[in-house]
């Protein structure tokens, strides 16, 4: 296993250098002066040729791509246009809102996913598998931001359950440690904001869940079928094991495998799904700044931010590699 | 029993000699689903391709005496907060929406159709330059991607289809590699070879045909997503920009007064939701009709 990972991470080197140079060849892509663009066409000439000159506009690109990889290495990302903050302290501020949206959205996904695709194909043909699966196909095809603002009009609106934005009421205190308002109330056992932090964290994660509940749910519906055909499951029937612990101790590892592969990618995919959800429901994560800084054309924040999501995502994916590698030995050996 | 004898050829005589595309059309209008998806989609698009026929509201004109009205006989789906008439808005919409959908996957079909080709069928650098590009492409979810160009060539229709290309280019780089590299090996593909047929007429006449199956299967998924995806860009303000409808577009400020009018919020997103599903539908059904084995 040591050998396999090893491997792996030597693999993922260029994978990190390409994922680098497209961040670098997008950015570039900008029509007309991006200076100019950023600062607004009354901007002194003083004023544009310093933010060139602290962009290093001025070199060739090659010479600009090797600085900056440079920086990049040096976990330097730039400074924002409008503030002058550094982009990676700007990100480290809203990453735990982001963080703790996708792990919400992602825990929802997964235990109602899984549940739902292990009862669909147990009971294959029932009014249950037929409504779940007819249900998963809307979820996959629905517009999230749309599915947002509906979750908000019936369960904030109409029924006042959940608050309509934001992370936590203005009125509560709450020591913060890790941004992390639900690891930070638990830390600091301040259950009244533990309560209040659920709360707004529910419809967004909900909202955020839709599209990869519904792929985990037809996932691990057609792997658990696919499994259960197998001569050995078969065999286990006719040593008359009882069908439930055929199912548990069984099918189901196996049917995980591939199951495991898409919880991991969608992990990754909820990463840019966010930015709708943060959009719709005021939540103060990257994906917010991200959009907000494209409209004030902040662009060292938007470069900074889409490289740091794209470089999560490939980590997510190897960690989803390796995991499939614990699952299967074949793989590993293979 | 010599009737008998005559009466037995003439039974498969009767049915006129089948193709691989006659049968496919076969199972798939037999397949439910996928006859729901297609007429779903064909009524969008038919309403869509005929909206300046039918006699509607202009999409685009205010009347700030009628916002927000509730729907009625004279407007079916209600108003929006500028007094323009949902129907016709949600009407005219669809031919934005289905025409970023169709550009920006026939941008994705044409270029990765040709990277998957030069990938699938020549080795060495061109292959390995063209598949790891794709990888690269690949490591950065499609969403953020999308916006990440939009953001940088700046928010409107035009980039947006682009971008929305572009992140659809790996996907059928990657179908059409897979189909090249199975038909490569196949031996009518060496016949072809041994006959001294020219790279370009083996990819042309042998090679492509048989990529197809699976490229109309995904271009139908694709138009799909690719209508969610410029109704994802078109809510945040970077896709089509105002006054221009288009139904991602006609949602983004619905929630200032969602509970006022929620027909103005309600409505384009079951558009949206209802054209992606044909498409899913159909995309299904077109898989199961192409390649029966899969149906399993």
């Amino acid at each position: 296993m040591g050998w396999y990972v090893g491997r792996r991470l030597i693999e993922i080197l260029p994978v990190f250098f390409g994922v680098l140079l497209v961040v670098f060849a997008i950015s570039h892509l900008t029509p007309g002066d991006p200076v100019l663009i950023a600062l607004g066409e009354h901007a002194t000439p003083a004023a544009v040729e310093k933010v060139r000159a602290e962009l290093q506009l001025n070199d060739p690109l090659p010479v600009q791509f090797v600085k900056y990889l440079g920086r990049v290495l040096q976990g330097d990302l730039g400074r924002s246009i409008q503030n002058s903050e550094r982009v990676t302290v700007l990100l480290a501020k809203r990453f735990p809102a982001t963080i703790e949206l996708t792990l919400g959205a992602m825990l929802i996904a997964s235990v109602v996913g899984v549940l739902t695709g292990v009862v669909a194909a147990t009971r294959q043909h029932s009014w249950f598998d037929g409504l779940s699966m007819f249900v998963a196909l809307f979820g996959f095809s629905m517009p999230i931001f749309w599915l947002g603002i509906m979750l908000i009009l019936l369960f904030a609106w109409y029924l006042g359950w959940f608050p309509i934005s934001g992370r936590l009421d203005y009125t509560l205190e709450l020591t913060r440690v890790t941004n992390l308002y639900l690891l930070d109330s638990i830390l600091s056992g301040n259950w009244a904001a533990l309560g209040n932090a659920l709360r707004h964290l529910v419809l967004p994660a909900v909202t955020l869940s839709s599209v990869p509940l519904a792929i985990i749910a037809r996932m691990t519906r057609s792997s658990l079928l696919e499994v259960l055909r197998q001569d050995y499951v078969r065999t286990a029937r006719a040593k008359g094991v009882a069908e439930q612990r055929v199912v548990s101790r069984h099918a189901l590892k196996n049917a995980f495998i591939p199951v495991v592969t898409v919880i991991g990618l969608n992990v990754g995919s909820l990463l840019g799904g966010a930015i709708l959800t943060e959009t719709i429901f005021a939540w103060p994560g990257v994906g917010r700044l991200v959009v907000d800084s494209i409209f004030a054309r902040d662009y060292p924040i938007v470069q900074g931010a889409v490289l740091v999501i794209a470089i999560l995502f490939v980590l997510i994916n190897l960690l989803v590699d390796l995991s499939y590698a614990y699952l299967d030995p074949r793989i590993r050996y293979g | 029993m010599d009737e008998q004898a005559l009466a037995i050829p003439s039974v498969p005589a009767a049915r006129a000699p089948s193709g691989y595309y006659t049968d496919a059309w076969r199972r798939l209008r037999r397949n439910r689903w996928a006859v729901l998806g297609m007429a779903v989609v064909g009524v969008f698009a038919v309403l869509a391709a005929g909206a300046p026929l039918l006699n509607l509201p202009d999409p685009i004109t205010q009347d700030l005496n009628g916002r927000l009205l509730s729907p009625s006989r004279l407007h079916w789906l209600g108003t929006d907060d500028l007094g323009r008439d949902l129907l016709s808005r949600i009407i005219y919409g669809g031919r934005t929406s289905l025409t970023v959908g169709i550009v920006s996957v026939s941008i994705a079909l044409a270029i990765g159709t040709l990277l998957g080709l030069v990938g699938g069928y020549y080795s060495g650098w061109a292959e390995s330059v063209t598949m790891r590009l794709m990888d690269v492409m690949l490591a950065f979810p499609a969403t953020l991607l999308a916006i990440f160009i939009v953001g940088i060539r700046g928010p409107g229709l035009n980039n947006a289809m682009l971008a929305i290309g572009v992140i659809n280019i790996p996907i059928f780089a990657r179908i059409v590699r897979g189909s090249v590299l199975r038909a490569r090996q196949e031996d009518y593909v060496e016949a072809a070879r041994a006959l001294g047929a020219s790279q370009v007429r083996i990819i042309g006449r042998h090679i492509l045909p048989n990529t197809l199956a699976p490229v109309i299967v995904q271009t139908t998924l694709g138009v799909g997503s690719a209508v969610l995806e410029a109704a994802g860009l078109s809510f945040l303000g970077l896709g089509a920009q105002a006054p221009t409808p288009e139904w991602g577009a006609m949602l983004t400020n619905t929630r200032e007064y969602l509970r006022d009018a929620p027909w103005a919020a309600t409505f384009p997103g079951i558009a949206i939701l209802l054209t992606v599903v044909g498409c899913n539908l159909l995309g299904d059904g077109l898989r199961d009709a192409l390649d029966p084995r899969l149906r399993q």
